[in-house]
């Protein structure tokens, strides 16, 4: 072995190709298949591209760096589904870009947050966490409320969101401008928290327990 | 002490000491291009007090939410990305870019090549590292983990990264020695891995100067991201920091590598495992099971050729053990090494999907990273630093050794303080989320499991201020060390001066 390595020691492009082609093989069986003849591109029944509302909203969430303490993945594990609610399927994140399924949970999981609070309670618990739930650490984002984004910042974004292959019409583009007209980063967030929920899909057993359950 | 002497084989004679060698006065000496390996040398320490800083700040935040102080720039969730972006790129990166070019002359017993474009590197990194230091307080960000950096910012981190390419594999090119150096091996293929990592990665659509998404989606896009993420780890704070090893470890014991057949085997299993096991940060995920399971099987393998690493560098020291007592800088090199066995251990365990079950989303993956990147990343480069910085200066050691001593118990202490508060507070919060009553309801709410974790996350701070403290200390030691003019008298003083 230690011969024909020899070769490889004094030849440094010899070399180079060989790394790159041993590290490019684990990526490429990774990923090209998942791009290529997979289902994961197909919006799960009743998944549907964000409201203008809802991509401004879904914009803050990324810009402030929501991932860094709530997941949006309901792993496939039993008590995940009874704390959260159906485990998380490919088909709900598809027009995700970029995906925010997490890896902390210093805060609970979101995907299934929307309908279980009220939008004035999002709105307290955003400017002062500890107002709602005093044990909290999570950071109050008070200047949310007097920010806003223009229509044609939210434009912008569904413009890129299109290309990258979510199917928003020209008509849906247009209408942005007046659907989040006067409304601020803090009720888009709230609008696209709001928005977070299971797909309904058939049959799943671990979903009766799961409404009951405390968030 | 002619630099020109061969290059050792590995398993021969130790690496000669004229290896070491930069501006001296013998005539054959190979005067090397220094001058980027000391910008960098500084600046590593530099920016590992500015992002352990923001580290004790988030660790701190986290335990008195007030200190989030309602400002935006000053908000948990803008900053913990500072902190995970400046302790690896700016850190990691400047110790990785200062041996590397100090190595890699070394070793190939020839200058860089093209040094204007290896000083363009240092510049061209440190506009990146203030522009990341500007942007993320700003809310300018992926929010997609280690690759939250704006799309202009990636392009001058490309363009930045082809020319360190460039000198370094230019440097190999004209080598006056035959043979290929193992510590080039690590380091060539960290550079061509990350190359490659961060051009996918970052294919984006961009909509305004701060804005873009990716063209990957959902599920597609985690896999990617975890393919680029896990390999951060894998190439950028594992391989370069093997490359580290691999010239320091013999340098500072003086004797060979222990196994050159170790090497060669390890190092290419270890690049081409790596690159497989991005899935286990998906396990139970919506990633279809098929890849699930391919990244666990490859993560645990995983284990072989990092031990091999790790025992090829701590087994360097077999026969030379009394250097331990001695020598804080082997201290700081084998504890390094004692840390990335641990952690590799720990790795492999935590993709096992059902341990990974009660582990992933909680605390313990903090500590684990931790142990990776204070222990291993961090006291590697410490220990490295300690002996180049001296070199680099033409002096005899470091200012003060008792203070490398007392950098290396409380780097050392800290450590321990933070992974063991982070394991008891990831194990509890995975058992507290999972457990469940006779009944069948969750026994405990999500608050109840945070309120439960604050006295850890205490000892956590605590850990991370000593392990702070530490990297002062540091500093004030390279400070004395790299200032003649401490030591001269004013007459001294002003001939050096003329002699300049």
């Amino acid at each position: 072995m230690s011969a024909g390595h020899d070769k490889v020691e004094r030849n440094i492009g010899l070399m180079a190709v060989l790394i790159a082609g041993v590290i490019a093989v684990g990526g490429f069986i990774e990923i090209v298949p998942l791009m290529l003849g997979s289902h994961l591109d197909e919006p799960a029944p009743g998944v549907k591209p964000l409201t203008p509302l809802q991509v401004a909203g879904r914009e803050v969430y990324v810009r402030e760096g929501c991932y860094g303490c709530h997941s949006q993945q309901v792993r496939s594990l039993h008590e995940e589904t009874l704390r959260y609610g159906p485990y998380s399927i490919a088909g709900e994140s598809v027009y995700d870009h970029p995906f925010q399924w997490g890896s902390k949970r210093t805060g609970p999981d979101l995907s299934r947050v929307g309908g279980r609070y009220s939008d004035q309670w999002h709105r307290m618990h955003l400017m002062n966490p500890r107002d709602l739930v005093p044990e909290s650490n999570m950071p109050g984002y008070p200047w949310l409320a007097e920010q806003w984004f223009d229509g044609e910042q939210v434009q912008a974004m569904m413009r890129a969101l299109k290309r990258s292959g979510v199917p928003y019409t020209e008509d849906d583009i247009a209408a942005a401008p007046e659907a989040v007209k006067g409304e601020t980063k803090l009720t888009a967030l709230i609008a696209f928290l709001q928005s977070l929920k299971a797909s309904p899909r058939d049959p799943a057993p671990s979903t009766e327990a799961a409404t009951e359950a405390a968030p | 002490m002619s630099a020109r002497r061969p290059e050792p084989t590995l398993h021969a004679e130790p690496v000669p000491e004229s290896l070491f060698v930069s501006h001296s006065t013998t005539a054959s000496v190979v005067h090397y291009d220094d001058e980027v390996v000391r910008r960098f040398a500084l600046t590593t320490v530099l920016w590992g007090i500015v992002g352990m800083s923001v580290g004790v700040l988030i660790a701190a935040q986290l335990l008195w939410p007030a200190l989030n102080f309602d400002v935006p720039y000053l908000t948990y969730s803008r900053l913990r990305p500072l902190h995970t972006n400046a302790v690896i790129f700016a850190f990691g990166g400047s110790a990785l870019f200062a041996t590397s070019y100090y190595v890699v002359q070394r070793t190939c017993q020839t200058r860089l090549f093209l040094p204007r474009l290896a000083m363009f590197t240092f510049w061209g990194w440190q506009l990146v590292i203030v522009a990341a230091a500007i942007t993320l307080p700003m809310g300018i960000t992926q929010s997609r983990e280690y690759a939250e950096l704006e799309w202009p910012i990636d392009l001058l981190i490309a363009v930045v990264w082809v020319s360190y390419a460039v000198v370094f594999f230019g440097t190999i090119v004209k080598r006056k020695v035959d043979h290929i150096y193992v510590a080039n091996w690590f380091f060539g293929a960290f550079i061509l891995a990350v190359a490659i990592l961060h051009i996918v990665n970052n294919i984006v659509i961009p909509f305004s100067a701060t804005q873009s998404y990716p063209i990957y989606g959902g599920t597609v896009d985690a896999m990617v991201q975890w393919w680029y993420g896990h390999n951060a780890v894998g190439f950028f704070l594992t391989a370069g920091f093997l490359g580290m090893m691999y010239y320091f470890v013999p340098k500072q014991v003086g004797k060979p590598i222990y196994s050159y057949r170790l090497s060669i085997v390890h190092f290419w299993a270890l690049i081409s495992t790596y690159m497989w096991a991005g899935p286990h940060h998906l396990l139970y995920t919506s990633l279809p099971d098929w890849v699930q399971s391919v990244g666990m099987v490859f993560s645990l393998i995983l284990l072989a050729p990092s031990w091999g690493g790790m025992i090829n560098g701590v087994m360097t020291l077999s026969g030379a053990w009394h250097k331990l007592r001695t020598d804080p800088i082997i201290k700081f090199l084998i504890v390094s090494l004692s840390f990335y066995g641990m952690s590799t251990f720990e790795g492999p365990m935590m993709a096992i999907k059902t341990v990974n079950g009660l582990s992933h989303y909680t605390d313990w993956t903090i500590g684990h990273v931790h142990s990776g990147a204070l222990g291993w990343v961090g006291l590697i480069s410490i220990g490295s630093l300690y002996a180049l910085i001296p070199r680099l200066y033409g002096k005899p050691a470091m200012h003060s050794v008792p203070a490398i001593n007392l950098h290396f118990w409380l780097a050392t202490i800290g450590i321990v303080l933070y992974i063991v508060a982070m394991w008891i507070a990831g194990v509890m919060q995975g058992l507290m989320w999972r457990a469940v009553d006779a009944d069948g309801t969750l026994s405990y709410s999500f608050v109840e499991s945070l309120r439960a974790t604050y006295p850890y996350y205490a000892v956590r701070l605590l850990g991370g201020v000593l392990y702070l403290s530490g990297m002062f200390i540091m500093a004030w030691n390279v400070w004395r060390t790299v200032q003649p003019e401490r030591l001269a008298t004013p007459s001294e003083h002003a001939l050096l001066g003329v002699a300049k």
